[in-house]
């Protein structure tokens, strides 16, 4: 005899939220301590998959199955077809947006579960209070209306709802909190949820509105513009328009916080909670029965379906893991405070004994037992706080020695020293991670603005993400830090009152007592090592082996399928760029005199150049190329061949012209997009298939006018270029490599399917980072010609190659479009 | 006074330590007790009038041939072919002697009224001059007559139209040379003859050729049967050369040579001891290696480098010989045997070397690996006659830093061949075989080759097959104070200190080995009887 499990047996369990963390346990659980059980999930269908897909999906194939698919064999499959229904739907749609089947379904069940919930501590405040807030009423709604159908039919109908909530929703205040609806208790405000729910909708068509004004889509493109350089105006608009959804969804999160901080909640999650409980007993207290469970925080399994099962990476383990990684030197807390965790098995066991009670309660007063009479809505904590204490001193020296003796290891195959804790209050780690945010965000913008690329730009990624894991780490502090610092206790008299009307055989199968955790035991043998096999983190020592993916991602680039292999020319095959070549090219018949004055002119235009060059390469090439106007035409052709093996072929980076070799030889299309001017590639030609490059005008006495012929081939032009040349030879894209070093280049990057950054800025290389893009590190040949300055080798008297005629064309006009350069218009005015 | 000859020291508890070359710094070494060391022959007196000495030459011309100026008429197509950048090394002090030639030939041929002149610079498959190269080698005032008229051409062996496949010797070899020489009238070559394999019928079989020509000869076979190819009796590259030269010959082309020969005056003045014997260094030979060794030690390699390639060599003519080919020839190799000959008793056990900064492939450039293991095994293991220096099975201990460094400009394909090739094999036969097609008909290779400053795409398999004939004969080399990478992937092993590379040579010699230095530069050759 098994009160729980005989009132459950053949039922049939309508549950909402089940590809959670909770739910996931809780299906399992029932399918298998519930003999001839049923449940119908309700699942919002994805994009491509049905209902039941993503059950299969999301539920089924994760290892909290594992024990079950062991216990039915072969049968599995078969036995969880015929036991699970999945329902589209949605509970932040009215009505759940269940079609017929779904509420004929649902009609057919005898509990209602409704774990569905937006968990994330920092989500907007809309979604928040459209799932946390309105969800609960919602599923009451559509309970109703099932029963109405089950009755017109002459069933019974669900008997029973039990929504998940959270302990937190009875505010942190301090002291002890009961067991009870918030209407009764005296510490929460009694605001009005449906003004909240009409302000939180408001709010977000204001934000919405605010982020479009002009000043703000302006600062959104200036930083998506930092962020990208001149990537092209389709990247920076997508860029920009992500930042704004960002910013919006940043502010619909503080607006959360701050409003449920001014209601005396920590954050948005118990708050919209909270209102989400009395919205629900406000509109149904008296037509449903309803048991709220509101679980602490959950954490790991500590024995069902197996000690240390989680899904997801939750509230304390992103902080552990920052903790071991010594990102996170503290983490503010009282050390004797309580810090009340409650494993995941204890929460599912208590639903399910919640639910059978309540059936077992309701037969037993049908025989005539009017104890057993049902009293309206009642609330169950789950909880350890008051039952089994966790103090937070304990719970640090437990995390502390364990990482000691099993230490993470970083890069280099180094252990890493968790820091001694000094339990600081929450402003001062608060303040402390600020500061190091902000100085390492400093220290990004200055090395980003540098120079600099391959692999101290690989550095400076390093540095980027190391940067985002600080402000994450700073993130937890400013969410998590209140429940650390907690000193509410949740009294748990009813849940072990349940337990004490549980016999032996139910408190064997369904242990809902917090007296069962041993806290050594279960942080040492359970959570950590569980958490640390998640968080995917070096646990040995020893070098990484990367060379490995580096080969892999090689091969796969020269495999003998791919099509067609794209090339930038400056910095990607050679470490020169369009200064470096007009240079070379107006010292080329320079005399001795006049090189001093002209070097010192080009390097002290040398700033403006560059900053030029970042607003807008376009911009900056037509200005540059106007350097040429005069210049004889013929005689630059000529000198390109030289600039080509004197200069160009000196700063070429060997392995990157062995690669273009490469692929010719595997059978690919080679093509080298540049905005380089033709006279300067023509001598790389016998390497590519096709060179488009920049081309400028001629007049009819054959000098240069200084003006492209059209567009140069740069940033979402190159792209074009590309996407034109394989369409018009039968190639395929997504079988084709680009090579480019710039973040500028990302429209090329983005176009093929094998993209490779070269030597990348420190734009690029974070992106190549982020996306796991092949990176290729590709050095001069050492032992070539280096010199100091692109210059020209000087032509002694009475050489046959000097020029005669106007010899300082070049430098004359250097100095001249300088002064225009300078008092002439702003880029912006000339686009 | 007539110039001491060369001289074979055996090393003694009062010997000071020797001096060896380490690329572009050198150290001292105190080489063990009763090892020998080989030092070249003084330079010899050079003649006290160079001009007049060429104007008796090609008034006098040697064998079955008529004075240069009765060869020269109105109306005829003259060409004068003259050797590239490779000889003489290092570089001489202007004027060049091919400048000094080819003036006077110039001069003959503007008395005869001769009118059709061209210059053609005899590159084989090296990489072409540049301009100042060019100037320094024949000379301003000749180089801006015939540059800018387009009349000064460098050979270029991939150019079809401008190449004349004469037919194949009697043993299938093809020949094939510059068809504007092919088609003159007559044909001046003008040689520095700086070693004995330089001049004969090579100059113009080998220096004016193409690789369709060249892979006859220039292969592992001929190389490992060429004991050594600076001996004409013994060498198989010579003998393949003389078949062509004669076909040329005998095709109808007239050839008129002029060959010289140098003295081994090496280094000027202010390096003075680094060709005489380190005993008879003066005190300021000793403040002068000293300053020099210390200033070379703290100075990065590459200024190193650009020092030393500045530096111009003294050294001076002492013979001009001229006429037909082979009795020219016959007359320069006995010039070259009487000034670098060494009479040496006996082989030795190991061989040590120091290697300088240059080679015939690396004037202006970096000595790179590859050349590295052609300037020890293919010319410094090859400066001998009757046999070679070291026994069968001996080892090769060279001393140079090898750098993984390559001229990007000058030596494009060697830096793939470094990495693709040598990373597969280091059998001369089989790099060949599975390499040396692919390479050689490399469009970029020839692109860089005919337009710039490279060596052709085979090139480095050459420097490789020149490695050939010490390969197949040593036991093992060692490169000391190598980078261990670049050394390793040569197949070479690397030692820190000559003491340890010695003690590495005894697993390979036996315990108490014999041991000889060969101190060059000067360039010398060892008659080993």
């Amino acid at each position: 005899m098994s009160r729980v499990r005989d009132a459950l047996t053949a039922k049939r369990f309508f549950v909402t939220g089940a590809t959670g963390f909770l739910g996931t346990a809780l299906v399992e659980r029932i399918l298998r301590c519930v003999p001839e059980s049923e449940v119908v999930l309700l699942i919002r269908p994805g994009r491509r998959t049905s209902p039941m897909q993503r059950a299969t999906k999301e539920i089924l194939k994760n290892d909290c199955f594992d024990r079950l698919r062991e216990e039915f064999g072969d049968r599995f499959d078969a036995e969880m077809t015929a036991r699970i229904t999945a329902v589209g739907g949605d509970v932040a749609t009215d009505g759940l947006g269940l079609d017929d089947d779904g509420l004929e379904a649902l009609s057919r069940c005898d509990i209602v579960i409704h774990s569905a919930a937006s968990v994330s501590f920092d989500s907007p405040l809309d979604s928040a209070v459209e799932v946390n807030l309105l969800g609960p009423s919602r599923v009451a709604q559509a309970y109703v209306a099932a029963r109405d159908l089950a009755e017109s039919d002459g069933r019974v109908g669900p008997r029973h709802f039990i929504p998940v909530s959270t302990a937190y929703v009875a505010s942190t205040h301090q002291g002890e909190a009961k067991e009870e609806l918030l209407s009764a208790n005296p510490f929460t405000l009694d605001v009005d949820w449906r003004h909240e729910v009409t302000a939180a909708r408001r709010q977000r068509g204001d934000t919405e509105a605010e982020s479009r004004r002009p000043e703000r889509l302006q600062a959104f493109h200036k930083e998506a513009r930092n962020e990208l350089g001149g990537a092209g105006l389709h990247l920076l608009a997508e860029r920009a328009e992500r930042l704004r959804e960002d910013w919006v969804k940043k502010q619909m999160v503080e607006i959360g916080q701050a409003r449920a901080i001014s209601l005396g909640w920590p954050d948005a999650y118990p708050y919209t909670k909270a209102l989400g409980e009395r919205a629900l007993v406000e509109q149904f207290g008296t037509t449903v029965p309803i048991t709220v469970v509101r679980p602490s925080i959950i954490e790991s399994a500590l024995a069902e379906p197996r000690p240390g099962w989680i899904r997801g990476f939750r509230m304390a383990e992103p902080i552990i893991i920052s903790y071991a990684r010594g990102l996170l030197k503290e983490f503010p807390g009282v050390p004797e405070g309580v810090t009340d965790v409650i494993p995941v098995d204890l929460v599912v066991a208590a639903i399910i004994a919640v639910a059978g009670d309540a059936l077992a309660s309701a037969s037993e007063f049908e025989a005539g037992d009017s104890s057993a009479e049902y009293a309206g809505p009642s609330v169950v904590h789950v909880a350890s706080g008051v039952r089994n204490p966790f103090r937070y001193g304990k719970l640090v020296e437990l995390v502390t020695e364990w990482f000691k003796e099993h230490p993470v290891y970083d890069q280099d195959g180094q252990p890493i020293v968790v820091p001694e804790w000094s339990f600081p209050g929450r402003g001062r780690v608060q303040r402390q991670l600020t500061r190091a945010s902000k100085a390492m965000g400093m220290a990004e913008r200055v090395v980003g603005s540098l120079p600099i690329r391959g692999r101290q730009a690989e550095w400076m990624a390093a540095l980027e993400e190391r940067h985002l894991l600080a402000d994450r780490a700073l993130g937890y502090v400013e969410l998590y830090g209140a429940y650390t610092e907690t000193e509410a206790r949740y009294r748990v008299d009813r849940l072990l009152a349940l337990s004490d009307r549980m016999d032996d055989e139910d408190r064997m199968l369904f242990c809902i007592d917090p007296a069962a955790i041993d806290w050594p035991t279960y942080v040492r043998e359970i959570h950590l090592p569980s958490i640390i096999e998640h968080a995917r983190v070096r646990t040995t020592p020893g070098k990484a082996i990367r060379t490995d993916r580096a080969e892999r991602a090689r091969k796969n680039i020269l495999s003998p399928d791919r099509h067609l292999a794209a090339f930038d020319l400056e910095n990607t095959l050679i470490a020169s760029n369009v200064v470096d070549a007009y240079a070379w090219l107006a010292t080329r018949h320079l005399p001795p005199a006049e090189r001093s004055a002209f070097i010192a002119d080009l390097v002290a235009e040398g700033p403006q150049l560059l900053s030029l060059d970042r607003r807008d390469r376009g911009d900056f090439l037509r200005t540059f190329y106007q350097r040429y106007d005069g210049a004889p035409a013929a005689r630059l052709r000529d000198d390109g061949w030289d600039l080509f093996h004197h200069l160009l072929l000196a700063k070429s980076f060997p392995a990157g012209i062995a690669r273009v070799r490469e692929h010719r030889a595997l059978g690919h299309r080679t093509i080298l997009i540049t905005g380089a001017l033709d006279f300067v590639v023509e001598p790389f030609r016998p390497l590519f298939d096709e060179i488009v490059c920049a081309r400028m005008d001629e007049r009819p006495d054959g000098t240069f006018t200084g003006r492209l012929i059209d567009l140069p081939p740069i940033g979402e032009a190159r792209a074009l270029v590309l996407a034109d040349y394989a369409d018009a030879e039968g190639l395929r894209l997504d079988e084709s490599m680009a090579y480019a070093d710039s973040a500028s280049d990302l429209p090329l990057l983005e176009a093929v399917g094998f993209p490779v950054a070269v030597n990348p800025e420190a734009k690029l290389a974070a992106i190549a980072r982020r996306r796991g893009w092949h990176v290729e590190t590709w050095h001069k040949a050492k032992g070539g010609a280096q010199p100091p300055l692109p210059l020209g080798p000087f032509d002694r008297p009475g050489s046959a190659r000097r020029g005669r005629t106007a010899p300082a064309a070049l430098a004359g006009q250097a100095r001249r479009l300088r002064a225009t350069l300078t008092a002439g218009p702003t880029p912006r005015e000339i686009r | 006074m007539s110039a001491r000859p060369g001289f074979v020291l055996e090393v003694d508890r009062s010997t000071p330590p020797t001096l060896f070359w380490r690329g572009e710094r050198f150290t001292l070494e105190k080489l063990p007790e009763g090892s020998r060391v080989i030092y070249a022959p003084e330079p010899h007196e050079p003649l006290d009038d160079p001009l007049a000495a060429i104007r008796h030459a090609l008034a006098n011309p040697l064998g079955d041939s008529e004075p240069l100026s009765a060869l020269l008429f109105p109306g005829m197509k003259l060409t004068i072919a003259f050797d590239d950048i490779s000889l003489p090394l290092p570089p001489m002090e202007r004027p060049d002697i091919r400048q000094m030639v080819i003036e006077q030939v110039l001069d003959l041929a503007a008395e005869a009224g001769v009118d059709d002149v061209e210059l053609v610079v005899a590159l084989a498959l090296h990489r072409r001059m540049t301009e100042p190269e060019l100037r320094h080698a024949i000379g301003d005032r000749v180089y801006d007559a015939f540059a800018p008229n387009g009349l000064l051409t460098q050979h270029d062996a991939e150019d079809r139209d401008n190449l004349l496949h004469l037919g194949q010797t009697d043993e299938g070899e093809d020949v094939e040379i510059n068809k504007r020489a092919a088609t003159s009238d007559l044909l001046v070559y003008v040689n520095i003859n700086l070693v004995a394999m330089d001049g004969g019928h090579k100059s113009v079989a080998t220096g004016l050729s193409s690789y369709k020509s060249l892979r006859h000869h220039h292969n592992p076979e001929t190389m490992r049967k060429s004991k050594s190819f600076m001996d004409q009796h013994r060498s198989e590259l010579h003998s393949a050369n003389w078949r062509m030269g004669r076909l040329i010959r005998d095709a109808g082309i007239k050839v008129f040579q002029i060959e010289t020969t140098l003295n081994t005056d090496t280094f000027p003045d202010a390096f003075s001891y680094l060709q005489k014997r380190e005993w008879e260094w003066k005190a300021k030979d000793r403040i002068g290696f000293l300053g020099a060794k210390a200033a070379l030690d703290r100075m990065p390699a590459r200024y190193a480098r650009r020092l030393f390639h500045s530096v111009k060599a003294p050294h001076r003519m002492t013979s001009v010989q001229a006429g037909e080919v082979e009795a020219v020839h016959k007359v320069t190799t006995e010039n070259v045997w009487a000034q670098q000959g060494v009479v040496v008793e006996g082989q030795t056990d190991i061989l040590t070397l120091g290697l300088p900064y240059i080679s015939p492939y690396n004037v202006n450039s970096i000595l790179n690996p590859i050349l590295v293991a052609c300037l020890g095994l293919g010319y410094f293991f090859n400066l001998y006659r009757n046999k070679p220096l070291v026994r069968e099975g001996g080892v090769l201990i060279m001393t140079h830093p090898t750098p993984w460094e390559f001229n990007p400009v000058h030596h494009p394909s060697y830096i793939d061949f470094f990495e693709q090739v040598l990373s597969e094999t280091t059998d001369p036969s089989e790099v060949a075989s599975r390499f040396e097609e692919g390479f050689a008909t490399d469009p970029w290779y020839i692109h860089l080759y005919r337009t710039g400053h490279a060596y052709h795409g085979v090139h480095p398999f050459y420097m490789w097959y020149w490695c050939a004939h010490a390969l197949q004969h040593l036991g093992a080399v060692i490169i000391v104070g190598g980078d261990p990478k670049s050394v390793h992937r040569l197949g070479f092993r690397s030692a820190t200190t000559l003491a340890d590379a010695l003690e590495m040579a005894r697993d390979v010699v036996g315990s108490s080995p014999t041991l000889t230095h060969l101190h060059a530069p000067p360039i010398l050759m060892a008659d080993v009887q």
